[in-house]
């Protein structure tokens, strides 16, 4: 019970994207096509948990057990980039079909702010679900699964916008953006839901 | 290229939010009022001016191969610098602010001058684009804060001109208020930059 209420409020009520802001940059740069999004969403996926993984257990048995918080976000910024380069090496090796797919939107990781984000919120105080690896890597689980979520449904919105006439000014990133936050006022209907 | 140019550039011709587009998610999120956006404004210049220097100190040390891990601990260093001095000067800010302050390694904008700038220039001229970009970050940040805070609850920099039962429209200070101040910010600079 207590894994389906923390997947819905981080998928839904406190959307990474749309209530957190966190991730701006792929959700702008990324959404122009459908198939890009779906790529960038399961690269997310994918590299968020595994990152929010390794970082909890550095935080825990490294940098806590030593009296280090102070270096929380050199370590954890390290830790991401060695990590995205490292899962790109072991897919190319493993999985060409996976790496093709994926392959790139890794390098662009590194700089989201959502992965850095969630992994330095998980190990922070006050954070309700910090005191188990496993509540901590579902939470991770639900943040991206929110962010590919929210990605794919503003890119299918995004290529019809395309079409449209849009005023002299706002066409492109401006119209986006609106868009953006008209999708953001229909994500708060969820609030009060958990 | 002149100083003056390399400083001025950053604050309207290329400024960051405004014109390039980076940075976008300490934007949103931290612009809720007019102080916050120039606190975030602030942090954020301090990193991008020390950064700037310290690596264009360094180009010639970076081997090219290794030279964005390099750049991200230089820049991670003087965030936490920032992150320790915030939390023991001013902790209301740094309680609001919250997260966004160590998101700051990773802001766009920080990686991308030092990239394309401090890596290939002398000192001087890297701190001055550094202080310009900052600058610039700064300024947009502050008036879509102070858009937001007008419109949301009626006041700017804490300072009340509305009474107190005034209407004021509620989703501005919230997500999506973010979103739609900052398109139609955007939309406005860029029908200006059409007329000229």
């Amino acid at each position: 019970m207590k894994i389906i209420i923390i997947l819905i409020s981080t998928i839904f009520v406190n959307n990474v994207i749309l209530a957190q802001f966190l991730g701006i940059c792929p959700f702008l740069g990324t959404s122009k096509k459908t198939s890009t999004a779906v790529g960038m969403g399961a690269a997310v996926i994918f590299v968020l948990v595994l990152a929010t993984l390794v970082t909890y257990l550095l935080n825990k048995y490294v940098l806590v057990a030593h009296g280090l918080e102070f270096l929380q976000t050199i370590a954890f910024i390290l830790v991401i980039a060695a990590l995205v380069q490292m899962v790109e090496i072991i897919l190319k090796k493993i999985s060409p079909s996976l790496y093709t797919a994926l392959g790139v939107f890794l390098p662009l990781i590194t700089t989201n702010c959502c992965v850095l984000g969630v992994s330095l919120k998980v190990v922070g105080e006050g954070f309700i679900y910090g005191n188990n690896v496993g509540e901590a890597v579902i939470y991770a689980a639900g943040i991206a699964i929110g962010f590919a979520l929210a990605l794919i449904i503003f890119s299918g919105i995004r290529e019809h916008i395309d079409l449209m006439e849009a005023p002299e000014g706002t066409k492109g990133t401006p119209i986006a953006l609106i868009t953006a936050g008209i999708l953001a006022m229909a994500f708060m209907g969820f609030g009060g839901l958990v | 290229m002149s100083n003056w140019k390399t400083f001025t550039k950053g604050l309207i011709k290329e400024n960051p939010i405004l014109v390039l587009l980076l940075g976008c998610c300490p934007t949103l999120a931290t612009t809720t009022s007019a102080i916050n956006g120039m606190s975030m404004g602030l942090a954020t210049t301090f990193v991008l001016i020390m950064s700037n220097l310290v690596i264009s100190l360094l180009k010639n040390f970076i081997p090219d191969k290794v030279r964005i891990p390099c750049f991200i601990v230089v820049i991670a260093s003087f965030v936490t610098v920032v992150q320790l001095v915030m939390q023991a000067y001013v902790p209301d800010i740094y309680e609001t602010l919250g997260l966004f302050i160590p998101l700051i390694v990773v802001n766009c904008i920080v990686l991308g001058r030092a990239e394309a700038f401090a890596s290939k220039n002398p000192v001087w001229p890297s701190i001055l684009d550094g202080a310009g970009m900052g600058l610039g970050f700064t300024f947009a940040l502050t008036v879509l804060g102070s858009i937001r805070e007008i419109l949301g609850s009626g006041s700017v920099f804490n300072w009340r001109f509305l009474p107190e039962d005034a209407q004021t429209i509620l989703i501005f200070v919230l997500a999506p208020g973010a979103f739609i101040a900052l398109g139609y910010l955007i939309a406005i600079v860029n029908r200006i930059k059409k007329t000229k």
